[in-house]
């Protein structure tokens, strides 16, 4: 074989194999395995707190993967965080009533909107609102809570 | 007193020296780059050699780098009961930080010394003059080809050794130590991003890879003509690619973080 043509294949082979291990890691192990490119339609949610709720945090229902949020803003009107979810098109028999909560995986795990069917014969559909929502759980919140109730009760006890 | 001061501030002028000269030598460099592409011929040859040649080394170093980091890291996370991030862990660390460094470290020692060698020579049998006599611009003819593929092939080398990585941490993570399959995979996409990680890294690889080139051939060019020379100026091609690879390593993940 002319000694050209092995340098060239052989270079030709590292470049041909750098840039697939490259597009390789930038695509198999990456946050871009989760980006769900199909066709999906639109559902909106308020939350009074969404908490550490990212943008493309997964959407599940029943533990099982629909969707992802795809926007939050903050709703000047009403001063609620308006979250918008993307829920996968082949998922369309979700209740329109479903109940929307806020949810962490673990006890330091990132979080998720976690959706409980209702018993709506109507279905969500582009555009639909949940109504029915229930914000982030706080640590910091029921740290506070624990904290007063705690006392409360030991100055009732010397009340007596 | 006088002599005293003298043989302490010395080394520092002169490695201050070294420093500037390095930098000029880069504006010639990069004056003669657009030149130096009217080679390709020359440019594939040095790519063969610098990447082609390296990828052996870099990928079972890959390997084993990353089954050493899972074991490590197995162990302290399990500390913590935190063993499923095992694969979240092993590769925010391979791409941020060791891949780029330690296939720059390679690539100092595998290929690094073989240009600085290589030129030295050119330079001690009187090569590069005769180029010059044949109007052949030896900046343009042997230092841009392998300047340019030093950054051409360090970032596909990272690429590469953090593949292996993975693979060897999965190896080891999963097959070895039992954690489950899927939340090793799971928990590192759902960790890992591409622009901040992934990329962050080869930005990186492709300073490494302008740094070590420049210092392999200007430490080559520069080379005293005698078979000493040329041996020590190989040796410091290692060492001072080495510090500078460390140093900027620390600067740029300042900045890119």
């Amino acid at each position: 074989m002319n000694p050209r043509r092995s340098y060239a294949a052989g270079t030709g082979l590292f470049i041909l194999l750098g840039f697939a291990a490259l597009a390789y890691l930038a695509t198999q192990t990456t946050s871009l395995v989760n980006f769900n490119s199909g066709p999906s339609y639109d559902v909106t949610a308020e939350f009074t707190s969404v908490g550490g709720l990212k943008d493309r945090a997964p959407v599940k229902m029943a533990g099982v993967r629909i969707g992802t949020v795809k926007s939050i803003t903050l709703d000047q009107k009403s001063l609620d965080a308006k979250v918008t979810l993307a829920i996968a098109d082949r998922y369309n028999q979700i209740p329109a009533d479903s109940y929307a909560k806020i949810m962490t995986s673990g006890l330091l795990g990132d979080q998720f909107i976690s959706l409980s069917p209702g018993g709506s014969p109507d279905n969500l559909k582009n555009g639909s609102v949940i109504a029915n929502t229930q914000s982030a759980l706080q640590l910091e919140d029921l740290i506070g809570k624990f904290l007063t109730s705690g006392g409360s009760k030991s100055a009732s006890g010397s009340s007596k | 007193m006088k002599q005293f001061a003298a043989r302490l501030f010395d080394p520092l002028v002169d490695g201050l020296a070294d420093i500037g000269r390095t930098g000029w030598f880069l504006l010639g460099l990069l004056a003669a780059l657009p030149r130096g592409l009217t080679y390709p011929r020359e440019l594939l040859r040095q790519l063969w050699f610098v990447g082609a040649k390296s990828l052996i080394i870099i990928m079972i170093s890959g390997l084993f780098v990353g089954m050493v980091l899972s074991l490590q890291l197995y162990y302290t996370l399990s500390i913590f009961g935190g063993t499923s991030a095992l694969g979240t862990v092993i590769a925010l660390s391979l791409y941020r930080e060791l891949g780029p460094v330690v296939t720059a470290l390679l690539f100092a020692g595998r290929a690094g010394t073989a240009i600085t060698a290589e030129v030295g020579l050119m330079r001690a049998t009187d090569q590069l003059s005769a180029m010059e006599m044949m109007a052949v611009d030896p900046l343009a003819f042997v230092a841009s080809p392998r300047f340019l593929a030093g950054v051409i092939a360090m970032p596909l080398l990272v690429a590469v050794f953090n593949l292996m990585g993975i693979f060897g941490g999965h190896l080891i993570g999963v097959t070895w130590l039992g954690i489950d399959n899927g939340t090793f995979w799971s928990n590192m996409t759902s960790n890992v991003s591409v622009w901040t990680d992934v990329i962050n890294g080869e930005w990186k690889a492709l300073a490494f890879g302008a740094l070590i080139s420049l210092i392999a051939v200007y430490q080559g060019y520069t080379a005293p003509p005698t078979s000493e020379g040329v041996a020590n100026a190989t040796t410091r091609t290692v060492v001072t690619s080495s510090i500078a690879i460390l140093a900027l390593d620390f600067v740029m993940t300042a900045f890119l973080m």
